[in-house]
């Protein structure tokens, strides 16, 4: 519980300041609204076509332009060297973590949202019929982006190059998140039924953020004291 | 000095395994009944495979190794059995595709087992980036185990979720998998002599490459002490 | 007296480098030590050890009979490093308020009203930091030190670029932290102010330890004494 306390007390002043910025949600929103124009362009999709590549356009939509809401995770506490002083107080370094994951949970749901209306009108899509079930699949994919996006933040965060260390070393670590986020917003989008054999891609997200939240935790003073 | 006679050890008889393993593949065994001479690509291609995905589980055992003991070595050790077992999956990558070309007609095909091999490459070649970022020795350490850890994780999460879902390879032929039958003896004992090569060869590699971190290390250590005084 | 922070045969390594060479100290509770040295000594790299920043190869290291990491230990510990570890897109008061809750402190309104106060930051309190000057920024600086009153303080060059409201700021902290019976350890090179407030002295060397003891009057009064009687590089 007290974990969890400081986590959101960690969540909460980083969602303030980007509230006040606005610095990544508006590179991220700006990017996410740039790529879906595109490939609209680029593609024209038929609804025939749009079946088949809809899950997957939103999803690489949101892991790019969550790359650059991940960037600046910890990259924050960078000036005057705040991580620091966070290391050095009582906040656990766990609890830090799991803050930074919920303040990246948070914005990149924004994201999403924004993104979905925007995709919803340029590609004729009616997807509010089923937002209940969206909603599902969403949240639970985007969690387990966001604690990756955590964890190899934090990971990187004194590197140099980290702007391209992060999106090379966490995409092929969510390859087997997005398949199955991509799979389940097409079933979800286009079927009248989820079917069991569907169903199986809701237990491999709900178990990647299971495994990936208890790993970036136990692992999480080994990343952030070096 | 007992490392390095090891090593060439370990390369002589490789060596001599490999030539005895090639003149029986390309001199004595017939072409395979369906595949024709393609077939021989098997001999190489699957224990590349698995000398990779054991090197990988390896090299997570030394990481934990390293962040339980704090011993370098462990992590010297570990970065080396990737970077090893990274050139045999590339190795496994590109002779399915040229096995694959010939037989089916594509170069690839996102079947579940090169989908995992390819996750892998480019999972643990981040790894390998990032040590490259990464300046100071004991943060390199620290860093690219808990790397590992995550990425090992990732591996046997992707193989069984796209196990469940997709299988165009072929199915397996060894007598250990099937009980029998299925592949001619003669040609097993070959794959299990190539598979003996392939896996010298990569202790060989590891041993070496071990032995250049530790070098690393060393001029590290006294460039540091130069710079102090 | 009991020691507050206790470093035995401590070995902290680079790769194969030893940054900290086989250190023992033992710092009794309540007194203030002065950790003195040259750059690159080993100052900065004792006290990220000691305020769990920066894992140790070899030996041991307690704060309060606990290791750095410890949330006992890090609930008693101020620290204030080379970055005056506060935000600037947030206010002072946010600032504040933020470290208050981590710290889990009861009345983090009450407490963070206080320190303002104390700094001289309660009028602008609402003001982003990006706004401050420089002066301003160091006292938020102090402030987020103190503000959990730690039991130990440790401070890495604290008098460096401060401007005199700030070092005079400083001194009365400490003294007032002092005669509530908190242990400090300061790095510096400010060896007159440092001796000053000082009742030990720590002189380290390439990681190593040369001298560990009392701050006598002749030091005060000749500052460069300990470097010349106890490095070698004073020694040549």
């Amino acid at each position: 519980m007290r974990t969890i306390g400081q986590a959101l007390a960690v969540a909460r002043k980083d969602l303030a300041v980007e509230l006040r910025t606005k610095e990544s949600f508006n590179a991220a929103g700006a990017f996410a609204i740039s790529i879906l124009l595109l490939f609209s362009f680029a593609f024209d999709p038929s609804p025939e076509m749009l079946h088949q590549i809809a899950g997957g356009l939103l999803w690489l939509v949101f892991a790019f332009a969550g790359a650059l809401i991940f960037n600046r995770g910890f990259a924050r506490e960078l000036p005057n060297e705040c991580l620091d002083a966070l290391l050095a107080s009582p906040l656990s370094s766990g609890s830090l973590l799991l803050g930074k994951a919920i303040a990246n949970f948070t914005m990149l749901i924004a994201l999403e949202v924004v993104s979905l209306v925007v995709f919803g009108i340029f590609y004729n899509v009616a997807w509010t019929f089923r937002a209940g079930e969206l909603a599902i699949v969403f949240l639970l994919a985007t969690w387990g982006i966001a604690i990756v996006g955590a964890a190899f933040g934090a990971m990187t965060v004194n590197l140099r190059l980290r702007e391209l260390m992060l999106p090379v070393i966490i995409y092929p670590l969510l390859i087997p998140l997005l398949i199955a986020a991509i799979e389940l917003t097409d079933v979800v989008l286009y079927s009248k039924q989820i079917t069991p054999d569907q169903l199986l891609w809701g237990r491999i997200l709900l178990a990647f953020d299971i495994v990936f939240t208890a790993l970036a935790v136990a692992l999480a003073e080994t990343i952030l004291v070096n | 000095m007992t490392r390095e006679r090891v090593s060439i050890g370990l390369a002589l008889a490789a060596a001599l395994l490999l030539s005895y393993d090639l003149y029986q593949m390309f001199m004595v065994l017939p072409d395979e009944a369906l595949q024709g001479a393609i077939y021989r690509i098997l001999f190489f291609h699957a224990p590349a495979a698995i000398v990779g995905m054991i090197g990988y589980f390896a090299a997570l055992t030394f990481s934990i190794l390293y962040l339980s003991s704090g011993i370098l070595r462990w992590d010297s050790l570990s970065a080396s059995i990737i970077e090893v077992s990274l050139v045999f999956s590339c190795v496994n990558i590109v002779t399915g595709s040229i096995w694959a070309r010939i037989i089916w007609g594509i170069w690839w095909t996102w079947d579940y087992r090169l989908t995992s091999a390819l996750v892998c490459v480019l999972i643990f070649a981040g790894y390998l980036m990032m040590r490259r970022a990464i300046e100071e020795p004991t943060q390199r350490a620290r860093l690219s185990s808990a790397l590992c850890i995550f990425g090992c994780v990732d591996v046997v999460i992707v193989w069984k979720s796209i196990e469940w879902f997709r299988n165009n390879h072929p199915s397996p032929v060894l007598s250990i998998r099937t009980g029998g039958g299925t592949m001619d003896p003669a040609m097993e004992r070959i794959f299990y002599l190539n598979f003996l090569a392939i896996l010298m060869i990569a202790i060989a590699l590891v041993l070496i490459r071990t032995r250049q971190e530790a070098i690393a290390r060393e001029v590290d250590s006294l460039r540091r002490f130069a710079n102090a005084v | 007296m009991p020691e507050a922070i206790e470093l035995e045969q401590l070995w902290k390594f680079y790769g194969d480098y030893p940054a900290v060479r086989d250190l023992t100290l033992g710092i009794k509770e309540g007194s203030c030590c002065a950790l003195l040295g040259r750059n690159g000594a080993g100052k900065t790299t004792l006290l990220r050890i000691l305020a769990g920043l920066s894992p140790y190869q070899r030996g041991a290291v307690r704060v309060f009979g606990n290791s750095p990491r410890s949330a006992e230990a890090r609930h008693r510990l101020g620290f204030l490093g080379h970055g005056i570890g506060v935000y600037e897109d947030l206010s002072a008061r946010e600032n504040l308020l933020f470290f208050a809750r981590i710290c889990e402190l009861k009345n983090p309104q009450a407490v963070t009203g206080r320190w303002l106060e104390r700094v001289g930051l309660a009028r602008v309190a609402a003001m982003p930091v990006r706004q401050f000057s420089r002066g301003m920024r160091q006292r938020l600086a102090l402030a987020r030190t103190f503000l959990n009153s730690p039991r130990v303080l440790l401070l890495d060059e604290p008098f460096t670029s401060l401007d005199d409201r700030a070092i005079a700021m400083l001194s009365e902290l400490l003294a007032d932290s002092s005669r509530e019976g908190a242990t400090i350890l300061l790095s510096t090179h400010q060896l007159r102010e440092a001796l000053a407030i000082a009742t030990d002295v720590a002189l380290v060397e390439n990681g190593r330890l040369r001298y560990a003891g009392t701050r006598t009057p002749e030091m005060l009064d000749d500052p460069a004494l300990l470097y010349r009687l106890h490095t070698e590089l004073g020694a040549a």
